[in-house]
């Protein structure tokens, strides 16, 4: 039964990890970033139901508060480029280019 | 039978402050230059109380040895301990033995005597503070040289004599030639401190120790090889600092400097110390005949090249330039002699300290009423003005000449008859250049003293200040009487260094076959020198038409010339050489891997697109990669 | 019994598992960022569904109310804040990138899903015993025993986000404000200077037939005074002439003037002026959005003014 949850939390993980190499909206990329985190709490929460302690559960409290702290800074971050740069996609910087 | 240097005692009561010989000057030279205008106006008076000092110092410890027992008269003053590096232990020590003690009265004695002449001599110099305060340093490092108990201490004075020769030469440093001469004279000692320090480096290796008392007790357990290789390096060393062929070309240019530097250099200080080097290593020679030998030939060809540039030259002071280089080569003649040679050679380089100075001083008292003109065709008939000049010049001159009863007359004659003893062909040598010392002496003379007039329009030649004359006149003495005085004491007093004396000379002449043909040769010299030089006037200018001999005499024997092709253009072709090396073949590798790495560069930079999504694929790729190596890895 | 036991949770899952990929996939495939945000918001309630099955109610009220509630509505408000109407396109500019990425997403599925496959388990131990007290408690008491120095960093976490993000997204002020005493100041001291009328500019020349700020004001000796019209009008849109300006009136007074009252010419005329103005007036779309700052307020007296002209 839990590997069901894990076969799911792989497929979820993995259109996330698509969806961030695909899409070029940092918005729609950074929801895909989001969806990962989710793959994983569900991991942590599918096996703290199996191993029947309460450290999984503890673990996804946790991850969901990074997880918001991180949407505040990512999103603010995205708000100030694209003041900056009128766009929001993550072509738009290259600034890195060798 | 070769007596080795007596286990040194410990020093007690006065000794132990032995140091202070060699810290009163060094200090003193440390005050005068770190203090600065502060004691300009005093400077003078301070600087030429250190020697004095320490000569009287000197003195005291001379007495105090003279009244011990020959086995107590090597004192050995711990100082403290200057390196410990596994089993070495270099320590700094002064050895105060019957050998060094005679160097240190020489040194300070005439240099306490140049010291005053130079506060006449330099009066009028802006630089006289800096002057003296060079002078100390020379002295202290030439008393460091003397009194160092081991080769590496010994050392440290003999670079601090090369370093204070470089100031003093270069001393007037607003001329090209003097800076010149400076460098000159630093750089050729550079060879022989090479030679030196391989000595050294060779003797640690060999003795755990550089000490000399070490040395001399084990000298005899060295393979032949080793001490002649040794011997050869010590003689490289002496050859420099004692300006002997081939390294001889420094001394002439040297004349730069003012005169109590030549006078100093040539008389108490550091040419003195490549014959001291050899005395002090007498045992390791004592093992190496080649290198004896070699000694030997080296003193002999130097003095008769000496003589030889002296023959030729009109400048006053080369004249006694080249007479320094041969009268050194008597010494290193008797030094390379072994045993039975040591004591005259110490003996003449003592004689030589009175007459020298003495002759330079007096050249410095003419050059001073000529207005600092060097030129010998501009003098003439100058014995009357400067009487005292004249007079004590006179001393010096029969000194080295050999006339009897004058100092050089027994120094010079003992070594002439212990070459013929030891080696006939460069006894013949000797004498041959006995004769020609006559020679060109008297030429000197005639040309200065006596003759017609010749001088320059303006000059007004005088006699001296006394503080000038006063030192002339104690140096005259010594020349007249030194040789007496010493001769029937020098050869025993030295005996605990190895020194070997046969008979018992007193202060009478001893007269031989040998003492009478050199006096005749010397008296040949003497009147061919008058017959040329009193008999008809002398040119005023120097002929162009002179024969090969002259000409190779006035070039210094082609001495630089010689340096010249041998040493410096295969350096400067060998430098160009290495710099096309590094223009054709170096900086096109260095220059061609930088552009190949820039190239690399062109080509992966392209990676770096810029695009976040390229890298974050990258990454995932890199992970996925990792994760089937690790799934494969499970496999196989 | 033949018939295999279903129990709730199995229902669950099997339900919010394809709910949550539906939205997932939903989420990538979108072109409208607010179509996935919809579409990541039906895949966390679907998780929350499926972390109440699993025993852990608080954390389905967590789910839904920090994620659903509070993140996904902050993504909302800035896809609001940077263009609703934008769509994305979805033709890969990057050559080849697509495939890789395909490729990459499809090799990390297959090894996780080997890696948890491989994974042998027995039946899971469930979490009665643990939630015996209440899931609540039992979260409480590990969080403020074995937890506390993890929960405490997660506090000064959450509060140095909170700066950031108020650092980063504040705009930062380019000139200083200026107020009613210092553009007094500055007036004054640009009538010292040049000799510039410190007062207002004259006001845009209303006639009976106009009231566009387009309309310059006319002098008392019939020349346009040009400070009456804004100077971004003037760049823009073609400033009636005095000549323009006074035609009707010039037409009118040779009308009165002329002894023919030809009241169907004059009407004619009337219109025709009123076209070649109209003309001139700028529409809504010609606008655009950027204007410069400083001429901001001319620009919104001007809109305000369009409309009313509308």
């Amino acid at each position: 039964m839990t590997s069901l949850y894990l076969i799911l939390a792989v497929i979820l993980f993995s259109i996330g990890l698509i969806g961030f190499l695909i899409r070029r909206n940092a918005l729609v990329v950074f929801m895909c970033v989001e969806l990962m985190l989710n793959a994983c709490n569900l991991l942590f929460v599918a096996f703290s139901n199996h191993h029947g302690i309460l450290d999984g559960q503890m673990a996804a409290f946790f991850v969901m508060v990074v997880a918001a702290a991180e949407v505040v800074i990512g999103l603010s971050i995205i708000v100030m480029i694209t003041r900056t740069r009128r766009s929001t996609s993550v072509d738009a910087g290259t600034v890195l280019k060798g | 039978m070769l007596l080795e240097i007596l286990s040194p005692v410990a020093a007690q009561g006065l000794m132990q402050w032995a140091w202070l010989l060699i810290a009163i000057p060094g200090g003193m030279a440390a005050l005068l230059l770190i203090a600065g205008k502060v004691t300009n106006r005093f400077g003078h008076w301070l600087a030429t109380a250190a020697p004095i000092a320490s000569f009287i110092l000197a003195l005291i410890f001379f007495i105090d040895l003279l009244s011990r027992s020959v086995e107590a008269r090597t004192v050995s003053v711990h100082l403290y301990n200057w390196i410990t590096a596994g089993a070495w232990e270099i320590n700094v020590g002064i050895l105060l033995d019957p050998l060094s003690i005679v160097f240190v009265l020489l040194i300070t004695g005439v240099g306490s005597l140049i010291h005053i002449y130079s506060i006449g001599y330099m009066a009028h110099d802006p630089n006289r503070r800096r002057f003296f305060a060079y002078l100390n340093l020379f002295v202290a490092a030439m008393l460091l040289l003397v009194l160092a108990d081991n080769y590496l201490v010994l050392f440290v004075g003999w670079e601090g004599v090369g370093l204070a020769s470089y100031l003093l030469i270069s001393f007037w440093q607003e001329k090209p030639s003097a800076a010149a001469a400076g460098k000159k004279a630093f750089i050729v000692n550079r060879v022989g401190d090479m030679g030196l320090l391989t000595a050294s480096f060779t003797l640690l290796a060999m003795f755990s120790s550089t000490a000399f008392v070490d040395v001399s007790t084990g000298a005899d357990k060295l393979t032949t090889g080793w001490a002649t290789f040794l011997g050869f390096m010590l003689l490289l060393a002496a050859c420099g600092k004692s300006a002997q062929v081939p390294l001889q070309s420094w001394l002439l240019d040297a004349m730069e400097g003012p005169t109590p530097v030549s006078a100093l250099i040539h008389a108490a200080t550091m040419v003195t110390a490549g014959v001291y080097l050899v005395v002090r290593s007498g045992a390791i020679f004592e093992q190496t005949p080649s290198a004896q030998l070699a000694v030997v030939i080296v003193g002999t060809v130097t003095l008769l090249a000496g003589a030889w540039i002296g023959c030729a030259k009109d400048d006053i002071k080369k004249v006694l330039a080249g007479s320094t280089m041969s009268q050194i080569g008597y010494m290193m003649l008797a030094a390379g002699i072994g045993p039975a040679g040591y004591a005259f050679a110490i003996f003449h380089l003592l004689t030589h300290g009175f007459f020298k100075a003495n002759m330079f001083l007096g050249a410095g008292s003419v050059m001073h009423a000529m207005d600092d003109d060097v030129n010998m065709r501009h003098y003439g008939a100058l014995r009357k003005l400067l009487p005292i000049t004249f007079i004590t010049f006179a001393m010096g001159y029969l000194a080295i000449i050999g006339f009897p009863m004058f100092a050089g007359f027994y120094s010079k004659d003992h070594i002439i008859e212990a070459a013929f003893h030891a080696q006939p062909a460069m006894g013949v040598l000797a004498l041959i250049g006995a004769g020609v010392t006559a020679f060109y002496m008297t030429r000197l003379m005639m040309m200065t003293f006596f003759g017609e007039k010749r001088w320059r329009e303006g000059v007004h030649p005088h006699e001296s200040p006394v503080v000038m004359w006063v030192p002339l006149v104690i140096l005259a003495i010594g020349s007249l009487i030194g040789g007496m005085a010493l001769n029937g004491w020098i050869g025993h007093w030295l005996e605990p260094i190895g020194a070997e004396v046969s008979g018992h000379p007193s202060w009478l002449p001893h007269i031989t076959t040998i003492g009478i043909i050199t006096m005749v040769v010397v008296a040949l010299g003497v009147a061919l020198a008058w017959y040329l030089f009193s008999k008809k006037p002398v040119p005023d200018e120097a002929q162009e038409k002179v024969s090969i001999l002259t000409t190779a005499g006035r070039q210094d024997l082609f001495g630089d010339t010689v340096n010249e092709y041998l040493i410096i253009k295969p350096a400067s072709a060998l430098s160009r050489g290495i710099a096309f090396m590094d223009e054709k073949g170096v900086t096109p590798a260095v220059e061609g891997s930088g552009r190949f790495v820039q190239l690399i560069g062109d080509k992966v930079r392209l990676i770096q697109n810029g695009y976040v999504r390229t890298y974050g694929l990258t990454m995932v790729v890199g992970a996925v990669l990792i994760g089937v190596a690790l799934v494969l890895s499970r496999l196989v | 019994m033949m018939v295999p036991m279903v129990t709730g949770t199995e229902v669950v899952f099997w339900i919010c598992a394809v709910l949550a990929i539906l939205g997932a996939v939903g989420l990538i495939t979108f072109s409208k960022p607010v179509y996935s945000a919809l579409c990541l918001a039906l895949v966390m309630v679907s998780l929350a569904v499926i972390y109440a099955s699993l025993g852990a109610p608080f954390l389905m009220a967590v789910q839904i109310i920090v994620y659903t509630g509070a993140i996904l509505m902050l993504f909302l408000f800035v896809i609001m804040l940077v263009g609703v109407d934008t769509h994305d396109s979805f033709t890969e500019t990057l050559k080849g990138h697509r495939v890789a990425a395909g490729l990459a997403g499809v090799g990390v599925l297959t090894l996780l899903t080997l890696a948890v496959t491989q994974v042998v388990l027995g039946s899971p131990a469930g979490l009665d015993a643990a939630n015996a007290g209440g899931n609540v408690e039992g979260l409480a008491s590990l969080i403020f025993s074995r937890y506390v120095i993890a929960f405490e960093c997660t506090a000064a976490l959450l509060i140095t986000a909170a700066v950031a993000a108020m650092v980063l997204a504040y705009p930062e002020k380019v000139k200083k404000k200026i107020g009613q005493v210092e553009r007094a100041a500055q007036r004054l001291e640009a009538f010292t200077k040049s000799g510039q009328h410190p007062g207002p500019k004259p006001s845009s020349g209303v006639f009976a037939r106009h009231n566009s700020i387009a309309t310059p004001a006319l002098l008392p000796d019939g020349t346009v005074a040009e400070e009456s019209v804004s100077r971004i009008l003037a760049d823009r849109v073609a400033i009636a002439s005095a000549e323009d300006l006074w035609a009707p009136h010039d037409e009118i007074l040779a009308a009165i003037e002329s002894e023919e009252d030809d009241i169907f010419e004059l009407e004619e005329a009337k219109e025709e002026t009123e076209a070649e103005v109209s003309e001139g007036v700028p529409t809504r779309q010609d606008t655009p959005i950027n204007e410069d700052d400083q001429d901001k307020d001319d620009s919104k007296d001007q809109d305000k003014e369009e409309k009313d002209n509308d």
